[in-house]
């Protein structure tokens, strides 16, 4: 294992790509998210999206948001090579829904809103809105540990270079 | 922002090793020893520690109150004293012209000053109460999995700095590369090594 401030650098672009292939996956692939988290959940991208384009040594960032914000200026940004580093999703399974941003170098959860849960009353209420809470947290981190699973066994196969690149391109100049 | 917020920013740890038997006494101990100090009577400018989850400012460890299901959960609690440079150099120059008048001198030595700014801050931070901040954790100790409640850099590096100093067990941040550690095979960690990012529009 190599060491941890090195690995931290080193492999920044791997959660970009990762969150790069999810848009495209959501876009054109949602069920696969159904398959592999097991959970009938349907993701899609909230209110901010980061992309960064670190080419030839310059660096672009992109930063698009707002709750009807169209997404043309991330496909311009991937046009030129960019990937995204930051994502809002939202996440629901039936009628609850998770939203959260989720950073690409670190896979940090920031802004995290879950499903409501019980009000509390009294003192002997919290241990049980803890649980609540962690019930909820839990599922959410499973899904994307779980997703994330799925992407590096493409990502680390011959499928990534030979069809999810020419996918994802195709998709990207459409 | 914690655990019961409306809106949770979590940072995750895979903790390495475990703690001494009795592990309950054990944490206990440690976290009593470790807890926060209150400084808002001293004049110390920064106070680093464990506090209680249901009770930050008033840290009580006793009767396993850190308990929740099978997850220890308390808090880390970073308390700072902030007095604004304004302020300092409005008293700095009233106590200098106190002490010329009182000395009857022309003007202080850079010693004297030096004394005089010394003793302003310390009084200053002794009056100025420290600011607390408050960053719960949640600790799966099955699993040896931990969850920090912000992703603020240096709340999380002071955060790790400490666990460490206190239970002797060392953290692992969670991120893309030690999270496709938990799950490749050893060939696909081959490959990961050698792996380099992909350039899609090229």
């Amino acid at each position: 294992m190599l060491d941890i401030s090195v690995a931290y650098n080193r492999y920044k672009f791997l959660g970009n790509e990762f969150l790069s292939w999810l848009w495209y996956v959501m876009e054109h692939e949602p069920d696969r998210l159904n398959a592999v988290t097991d959970d009938n959940i349907q993701f899609t991208i909230g209110n901010r999206m980061v992309l960064e384009n670190a080419a030839h040594n310059a660096s672009e960032t992109v930063t698009i948001k707002g709750d009807d914000a169209g997404l043309e200026e991330g496909m311009l940004a991937l046009r030129k090579g960019a990937f995204v580093t930051e994502l809002n999703l939202m996440i629901a399974e039936e009628e609850k829904q998770w939203q959260f941003t989720i950073k690409g170098e670190s896979l940090n959860i920031t802004g995290l809103k879950v499903p409501e849960t019980g009000r509390i009353e009294t003192r002997e209420d919290i241990e049980g809105a803890v649980l609540e809470k962690i019930f909820l947290y839990e599922k959410i981190m499973g899904w994307i540990d779980a997703v994330y699973a799925f992407f590096l066994g493409v990502r680390l196969s011959s499928e990534w270079d030979d069809v999810v690149i020419p996918q994802i391109k195709k998709w990207i100049l459409q | 922002m914690g655990i019961l917020s409306s809106n949770a920013s979590i940072a995750r740890y895979q903790v390495l090793g475990q703690l001494s038997d009795p592990v309950m006494d054990t944490l206990t101990r440690l976290l009593s020893q470790h807890a926060i100090e209150e400084i808002d009577a001293e004049s110390i400018d920064k106070s680093i520690g464990w506090t209680s989850f249901e009770n930050p400012f008033k840290p009580d460890f006793s009767q396993s109150s850190f308990v929740v299901g099978i997850y220890f959960l308390f808090a880390f609690r970073i308390d700072k004293k902030a007095i604004p440079a304004k302020v300092v150099t409005k008293q700095y120059l009233l106590e200098m012209e106190r002490r010329l008048k009182d000395s009857g001198k022309e003007s202080l030595s850079r010693n004297e000053k030096k004394q005089i700014k010394e003793d302003v801050l310390h009084q200053l931070s002794l009056r100025i109460p420290a600011t607390p901040n408050v960053f719960d954790i949640l600790w799966n100790y099955e699993k040896s999995t931990l969850w920090f409640f912000s992703t603020q850099k240096s709340a999380n590096e002071e955060f790790e700095s400490f666990f460490t100093k206190t239970f002797k067990l060392n953290l692992i941040r969670h991120f893309p590369y030690t999270a496709a550690m938990d799950f490749l095979t050893d060939v696909q960690k081959d490959i990961l090594e050698k792996l380099a990012p992909s350039h899609i529009m090229e």
